[in-house]
């Protein structure tokens, strides 16, 4: 993994430097506490952008409110240049662009692992069922599932469901990937390889947003570092000058606590 | 003691034996009943799931108050209406003949009256469907309609096929007060031969056992498919 982070950051050098992702001013309440405050961030195309920060700092409600799981209550988010829709269809054609990935898989418990890929882009894409399973088909092969597509998500491991949760994010061609903890519901030894297929997407020029505990995933693939901290981005900088020389206390403090082991 | 009478009263088959071509159409009418009320309660009391927990406003408060004006209303009384009300009162069907009449405004009450239970047992299994599913749902992009219809749905229907198998069984019994909708079915039967030939224990057996032969597979149908169907998780 180490002798990837080179070819990693040269795609965000050499990409195209349009922002896909931006939120401006965005403000969130849950009640009220105040658990956003005053976002601005901005994702460019082919950038890796990863999250990190204390619990119960905001960066899953950041993470969820790019695709609307959450709504703000000011500011704006803007996906490729448009704004989220507030609701309705359009809301619906704005998420099939951005894939999600939870913590928890959430893949269809009813539907075999091949429906579960198959789903959206049958519905959503309209593609033929031979067209979709043949992708999806492809794309399993790719994060090395292919042979258990028949079973229900119940008979994998949880590293197993969340590769298949990948895939079916993939299988809409997002234009963004958003990964919400994506290994924090993992046994210590399926982390490996889940973050080795996004390590992998990353290396592939995926433009991600990835809120994580895994600092060396951070460190790895990221281009850049989001520190988050009491609704706040405190901190933004290059993998190398956050991990060896942050700037504020908050990261300092953060940092002191997770890296000593 | 008459011990003739008593003989006569409790154990004289007879009367079940001549008349059982009378028992036997007396349950196909209820069949038939049960059959299509079952079938109309599980289409509205499914689309009644729906609108309550859609996201207009409009949708849930009259699928809430469809619910609790029929849930809370006896089913005698829904009956009658359909018979005096729709038909007698407001012409509903009044050119009809009185047994297809009968049979139509019957099947309308019963399903009707069903479909709120199925619609709040529905809902129950709703519940049960954890949010990341509906979330995982519209992220790959699916509208509210297609995540209710493809993912929220036949889960929360898997979980409540025992629950619905209840409801079921309490609607066949309940098709023994179809009589006041004009429509005559197995315990009208047993009424009318009650009247014709006397009230006998046989005779009496012979409907509750006759309604147990409709229920008990009914139970057994969907207990063994909600073990079959169920999701594991």
């Amino acid at each position: 993994m180490m002798d990837s982070a080179p070819a990693v950051k040269a795609v965000a050098a050499n990409g195209n430097d349009a922002p896909l992702v931006e939120l401006k001013n965005v403000n969130k309440y849950f009640g009220s506490v105040h658990v956003l405050k005053d976002i601005d961030l901005v994702v460019r195309r082919g950038e890796v952008v990863v999250v990190i920060g204390p619990s119960g700092g905001g960066k899953s409600t950041l993470c969820r409110t790019i695709n609307r799981l959450e709504s703000i209550d000011e500011g704006t988010i803007l996906i490729d240049g448009q704004p989220l829709p507030i609701e309705g269809k359009a809301l619906a054609r704005l998420r099939s662009e951005v894939g999600m990935v939870f913590q928890s898989f959430n893949l269809f418990a009813h539907k075999t692992i091949l429906q579960n890929v198959t789903l959206g882009p049958t519905k959503v894409l309209k593609l033929s069922k031979a067209q979709a399973k043949e992708e999806a088909m492809r794309l399993l092969e790719r994060v090395g599932i292919a042979h258990q597509a028949e079973k229900y998500p119940a008979q994998l491991s949880g590293g197993q469901q969340q590769r298949v949760a990948i895939a079916r994010a993939l299988a809409m061609h997002p234009k963004v990937m958003l990964f919400d903890e994506p290994t924090s519901a993992l046994d210590p030894e399926m982390i490996k390889e889940v973050l080795d297929v996004m390590t992998d997407l990353a290396r592939e020029g995926m433009t991600m947003v990835v809120v994580t505990h895994e600092m060396g995933f951070a460190r790895n693939a990221a281009n850049r570092i989001v520190f988050i901290a009491d609704g706040q981005i405190v901190e933004e900088n290059t993998p190398e000058e956050f991990f060896t020389n942050a700037q504020s206390e908050r990261a300092k403090d953060f940092l002191s606590k997770i890296l000593v082991h | 003691m008459d011990w003739n009478n008593f003989y006569d009263k409790l154990l004289n088959f007879g009367p079940f034996l001549e008349h059982s071509n009378e028992i036997w159409s007396g349950f196909l009418a209820t069949i038939r009943l049960s059959a299509m009320a079952a079938v109309l309660a599980l289409v509205l009391g499914t689309l009644l799931a729906a609108m309550r927990v859609s996201p207009v406003s409009v949708m849930r408060a009259t699928a809430t108050m469809y619910v609790n004006t029929l849930r809370n209303t006896p089913l005698t009384l829904i009956l009658l209406f359909c018979g005096l009300g729709l038909r007698d009162t407001l012409g509903f069907m009044a050119q009809a003949a009185p047994t297809v009449s009968g049979y139509w405004l019957a099947v309308a009450g019963l399903s009707a009256y069903t479909a709120a239970f199925v619609c709040e047992t529905l809902r129950s299994g709703i519940n049960t469907v954890p949010i990341g599913q509906a979330e995982a749902a519209r992220s790959v992009g699916l509208p509210f309609s297609q995540s209710l219809r493809l993912v929220i749905l036949p889960q929360a229907f898997r979980a409540v096929i025992a629950p619905l198998g209840s409801v079921l069984i309490a609607m066949i019994k309940n098709t023994s007060v179809a009589l006041v909708a004009g429509y005559f079915e197995a315990t009208a039967t047993m009424k009318q031969l009650f009247d014709d030939v006397g009230a006998t224990v046989p005779l009496f057996f012979g409907f509750a056992i006759g309604y147990m032969i409709l229920t008990l597979p009914t139970g057994l149908l969907f207990g063994w498919l909600a073990k079959r169907m169920a999701v594991t998780r």
